[in-house]
């Protein structure tokens, strides 16, 4: 005899809502759990070790130097001011790694592709060796290899008596403004305004009667031509001084430590070989097609890169660029084993050593870094949604 | 009719005259034309990279090979010989820079891991070798605790407990990329799972923790490996001193590795997930059987990438104490009887010529391999 059939309900444990309820309090059970047992943990041993556990150490005494600091430090200053001045040391070095292995990437980048067999293959050595060696190993070359042989300040590299290099690191002339210095740079800002002003003008000229007028030739001689007059005609009123010998170092001029400038080098030379990789796939990531469309429009070589290469490859370029430009920045903490005073060296070491805060100096060095790249996360991301292919 | 009589200005009346014949295009001469002087400027260009590689490829490789000093009992040779590279202190310093303080009479255990672990990992990277999920078992499961024993030691088989504190070299830069790819990768996918899970909390937390790790240098990692791991531990678990370091690669190299391999679950399309469910696999089975499989294979380059990156900052764990081989190099520099000018320059090449060789290598695999799993969309 046949049972009748039942209508069996599934068990509510085989529904995946429940279970992903169950599995999402289960993880928030562990996280809780782990948290709170850290930091128990974290109080305890705190405590134990007399570490102190606020925010108190922001302004006391921190008791000792940095050698280079971009606002004015003494020993007598706070941790606080420390922390300043590690931060600005670190972006002043990204930055001037970034403005410095942009051009050098692009060139690089452009040389892989050039026609020349020769010189693409000299790019790509250099951007293989680039690439695949370690960072730190180029800073230490530069810094203990090239830097620190060099000869001392008696008898310095010189190039044309203008930089000069030593193993107390690289001189550069430090310019003198004289009264009306001041006029110089507004003429050159007035030269700006009017190549700008006339640029518009011959866009627009052209637009209505397709006459093309000469931008460049004219802008450049604006920007040149108006501060040198200005120059002449007040007087010359910006020097140059020198650094010149006087007993066993180098006086005047602007001094760049060797940390520094390994620091800045290597940087620079590392990120480059990236930059390099990442223009030439974005070059070449713009289908032929294109280019023969534009020599059949009659455009000429430089205005088909500029007009139809260059704005459909930058969409490719600029996000990966971007990243390049954060690794280089968060790279920039490498500077604690050359010792360059920067965010980590300065805050999360010596400040750290000093105050034994540990979990303090670390939340604020880290959330310094999260900041930055969150930031600059969210601007390309704005940047990306205006700039994407529009497809209908 | 006038037309007739009169032909156009634009018909041609007469042949016009032969072409000159075509320039040659095949043989050293063509190429030398079209590569190096194909213009003007192409030539310059061709003259002045010639003059620039004369000037310094020709003394380095002169420095390196000709001129340098092979072998030598101590510094004094080299000291004589300045404007040639020091191989002899390379030599004599080769079983430091290889195993650190490891003792000699047990160095075996770690050439028996390495040679395992590179023969694992030739079978594992190269698609098409038969049982590569043995291999991937294997590789992620045994080797670690096989490592383990060996490295450290186990009294029980016999194998000596050896001190972490006397690791170093170039096995202690190898075992930190290594055990950050082993333990790395598996929870870089659970992450990357996570990412796309549907359920609001996984994701909330793998999203945080990705980007945090990303968002801070390697070296905030390390320094929060070293002072703060300790610190959130009971007393009496405090950790050893090189197991910090690797926890803090290990979390930072699955950060990276989830990002990679949710580029692969991204490109997988959605006719896959659609097919496992109608077959009647659940969620678990249909990413084990059948999107992993196909998503990790996709992202092997990636990974490659990844670990190349990995390889390479393996060098800033002595910032935490540990000892990896560049440090031994920097080390070996102290020592007096091969102090001299040329000591610096010969150990930063050797240094360099070992991480790029094997970053090279990677790397050239990675492109090979991503132009094979290429070669089924390309026309």
């Amino acid at each position: 005899m046949a049972e009748p059939l039942v209508q069996t309900r599934t068990s509510r444990l085989y529904d995946p809502r429940v279970r992903g309820y169950a599995w999402q309090a289960a993880l928030v059970v562990a996280l809780i759990a782990l948290v709170w047992s850290a930091a128990h943990n974290v109080s305890v041993n705190l405590e134990a070790r007399g570490i102190p556990m606020g925010f108190g150490f922001w302004n006391q005494t921190a008791g000792f130097d940095i050698n280079q600091s971009l606002i004015d430090y003494s020993s007598l200053s706070t941790y606080g001011r420390a922390f300043w001045v590690g931060l600005l040391n670190t972006l002043l070095v990204s930055a001037i790694g970034i403005a410095l292995a942009t051009p050098l990437g692009f060139a690089l980048g452009i040389a892989r592709l050039s026609p020349n067999w020769l010189l693409s293959k000299l790019a790509l050595v250099y951007v293989e060796i680039a690439r695949n060696t370690p960072l730190l190993l180029q800073l230490f070359f530069w810094y203990n290899a090239v830097l620190k042989a060099l000869p001392n300040p008696r008898q310095s590299v010189s190039l044309g008596g203008v930089v000069l290099l030593n193993n107390r690191g690289l001189y550069l002339p430090r310019p003198e403004f004289a009264e009306g210095a001041s006029f110089v740079g507004a003429a050159l800002l007035l030269a700006i305004g009017a190549a700008i002003a006339f640029g518009l003008w011959a866009r627009r000229r052209q637009e209505q009667t397709g006459e093309q007028a000469p931008v460049a030739t004219v802008a450049t001689a604006l920007c040149i031509g108006l501060p040198t007059l200005a120059y002449f005609a007040l007087g010359r009123p910006i020097g140059f001084t020198f650094a010149e010998l006087s007993g066993f170092n180098l006086r005047g001029g602007v001094q760049l430590f060797p940390e520094f400038a390994a620091l800045a080098f290597g940087l620079t030379t590392y990120t480059a070989g990236f930059i390099a990789e990442i223009v030439r796939a974005g070059i070449l990531s713009v289908s032929k097609g294109q280019t023969e469309a534009a020599s059949a429009l009659g455009l000429h070589r430089n205005l088909t890169m500029k007009l139809v290469v260059v704005p459909q490859a930058m969409r490719l370029i600029t996000p990966p660029l971007t990243s390049q430009y954060l690794s280089l920045t968060k790279n920039s903490s490498l500077a604690v084993f050359i010792g360059y005073p920067d965010l980590v060296q300065i805050f999360a070491g010596t400040v750290l050593n000093q105050t034994q805060a540990a979990v303090q100096v670390m939340a604020i060095t880290m959330a310094v870094y999260l900041v930055i790249s969150l930031g600059v996360s969210a601007i390309l991301n704005l940047y990306n949604s205006r700039n994407a292919l529009k497809e209908r | 009719m006038d037309a007739a009589i009169h032909p156009v200005s634009y018909v041609r009346s007469a042949p016009e005259p032969d072409l000159p014949a075509p320039a040659l295009s095949r043989g050293a001469l063509a190429w030398l034309r079209t590569n190096l002087f194909s213009s003007w400027t192409s030539g310059i260009i061709t003259l002045l990279t010639l003059a620039f590689c004369l000037w310094t490829i020709v003394p380095l490789l002169e420095w390196a090979t000709v001129k340098a000093v092979w072998s030598a009992p101590d510094g004094a040779l080299c000291r004589q010989h300045q404007d040639g590279a020091c191989w002899a202190f390379i030599a004599q310093k080769i079983d430091y820079l290889s195993y650190g303080s490891y003792p000699a009479s047990e160095r075996w255990r770690v050439d028996v891991v390495e040679i395992v672990g590179a023969a694992l990992i030739v079978w594992l990277l190269w698609i098409g070798a038969p049982h590569r999920g043995l291999a991937a078992a294997l590789f992620f499961i045994i080797y670690p605790v096989m490592t383990f024993f060996l490295l450290h030691g186990a009294p029980w088989l016999g194998l000596p407990i050896v001190d972490s504190g006397s690791w170093g070299g170039i096995f202690v830069s190898l075992l930190t990329a290594l055990i950050g790819i082993v333990f790395s990768l598996p929870l870089g996918v659970a992450l990357a799972l996570g990412r796309r899970s549907r359920l609001p909390v996984v994701k909330l937390f793998s999203i945080i923790f990705i980007e945090f790790v990303r968002g801070v240098p390697f070296i905030t990692i390390l320094f929060m490996a070293n002072n703060m791991l300790p610190l959130f531990l009971p007393d009496n678990w405090a950790p050893d001193r090189l197991l910090r370091p690797l926890v803090g690669t290990a979390l930072f190299a699955a950060a990276y590795m989830a990002e990679e391999v949710r580029g692969g679950l991204q490109s997988m399309p959605k006719g896959q997930f659609e097919a496992a469910q109608a077959l009647g696999l659940n969620t678990r089975l249909m990413m084990a059987l059948v999107i992993l499989p196909q998503a990790l294979t996709l992202v092997i380059p990636g990974i490659v990438n990844t670990f190349i990156g990995l390889f390479k900052d393996t060098t800033l764990v002595s910032v935490v104490g540990v000892l990896d081989f560049l440090e031994t190099m920097q080390n070996a520099f102290k020592d007096t009887v091969w102090s001299g000018p040329t000591i610096q320059d010969t150990g930063y090449a050797f240094a360099a010529m070992f991480y790029f060789a094997f970053c090279y290598a990677m790397a050239r695999y990675s492109a090979a391999t991503e132009r094979r799993l290429a070669a089924g969309r390309r026309r």
